[in-house]
């Protein structure tokens, strides 16, 4: 027992995990070891397979029976959409902090204004979930509610293989995926609510019946702080 | 070349699934009666299933690998139309009604199936054995036996 423990207490002498200083990659010794190119683990999925694409039956079949979770304790279609949001939201937190660590060291800077976010939000975060943008950004004209930004996309993958019944025709199961927005927005500092609606399949015979639009409502503070930022 | 329209029965014989494409061509049946067509061609299949003449002594074949079960009726032939019938692994049995020059109805009926795998079983509102009422499925369905019909 005695020599376990010496051993163990010579080794942590000399394994000690250097601190780095100011990130610098050529730390001697073992212990933490930055690749030379400043490449991390994080820096690329673990699926590395040359076009880093996975299975959509697979995650037809896991959002499915994600779907039918949701539903199975709730008695109506808001409780339902707000599980789902539930679920969305801690990925789209995490998801924040993975793809800044992935920007190019120089922008590696949370979004600091709605513009920026929303951006953010249609490029890096639908590139990196959907491989492909979002359709179409834009702000609320609705003299009303002036500050709602609206994320379009006309098909959104999780609704694929989803036909929501006539009689609860309300859901859009795309409130997931408005979970991970408002997980972001959360994340980088911006509280706000997102909601998913069906937008498309008014008419025969149209082109985007799956048509979905996100609409994020941000909390009062954030657009105040947005108006003083303006201002200075 | 025409399709005239589709059943799905599933593994108890019930109808699952009826939609016809092309007015004309088969003489309309009320909703009831689709039911006891179901009902009784799963019989009828059964049957033919067991109608096997050929001897089937050695179960194992040399290989060791177990033969195909016989697979009952397939098509049916008539003056005026054809019906092929399709059954799954799972033994839900697609039925596709069509004119007697159809070509590719394999082909047409397993699109048919993997439609259906994809927008009736991915879906989470659906539940199984019951019948059929998606939409996404309708319309591609519905897109597909179109563009097939005005070949």
């Amino acid at each position: 027992m005695s020599k376990v423990a010496a051993n163990g207490g010579g080794g942590g002498n000399k394994d000690q995990i250097p601190v780095v200083v100011g990130g610098s990659s050529s730390s001697s010794g073992g212990g933490l070891r930055y690749p030379s190119n400043g490449k991390t683990i994080y820096h690329r999925p673990i699926n590395r397979s040359k076009t880093t694409e996975l299975s959509q039956a697979s995650f037809a079949y896991l959002f499915s029976e994600m779907v039918s979770y949701a539903q199975r304790r709730v008695t109506g279609i808001q409780e339902l959409e707000k599980r789902l949001n539930l679920q969305g939201h801690p990925i789209g937190l995490k998801l924040l902090d993975l793809l800044l660590i992935r920007e190019p060291p120089r922008s590696q800077t949370r979004p600091l204004n709605i513009i920026t976010l929303l951006h953010f939000l249609k490029n890096n975060l639908w590139t990196h979930l959907f491989g492909r943008q979002a359709d179409k950004l834009e702000k609320s004209l609705n003299s009303e509610v002036p500050d709602q930004y609206m994320i379009y996309d006309n098909e959104p993958l999780v609704n694929a293989y989803v036909s929501v019944p006539r009689e609860m025709n309300s859901l859009n199961c795309a409130a997931f995926v408005a979970g991970i927005i408002e997980g972001v927005c959360d994340g980088a500092c911006f509280p706000a609510t997102v909601t998913a609606h069906s937008v498309g399949g008014k008419e025969e015979g149209e082109m985007w019946p799956e048509k979905t639009v996100f609409v994020i409502a941000f909390q009062p503070e954030v657009l105040e702080r947005e108006s003083l930022i303006g201002k200075g | 070349m025409t399709i005239f329209s589709l059943i799905i029965i599933n593994k108890a014989g019930g109808l699952i699934y009826n939609r016809s494409f092309h007015e004309g061509g088969l003489s309309k049946i009320s909703t009831n009666d689709y039911l006891v067509l179901a009902g009784t061609f799963h019989g009828v299949h059964a049957i033919t299933a067991r109608l096997n003449p050929l001897p089937t002594n050695n179960r194992l074949s040399s290989s060791g690998t177990r033969p195909d079960p016989p697979s009952g009726l397939e098509i049916l032939e008539s003056e005026n139309f054809r019906m092929q019938c399709f059954t799954t692994l799972t033994g839900i049995k697609f039925l596709l009604f069509s004119d007697t020059t159809q070509t590719n109805v394999d082909t047409i009926i397993r699109r048919v199936y993997e439609m259906y795998t994809d927008y009736v079983m991915k879906n989470p509102f659906y539940q199984l054995e019951m019948p059929v009422r998606c939409d996404l499925f309708e319309r591609k369905l519905l897109s597909y036996i179109r563009e097939m019909n005005s070949r």
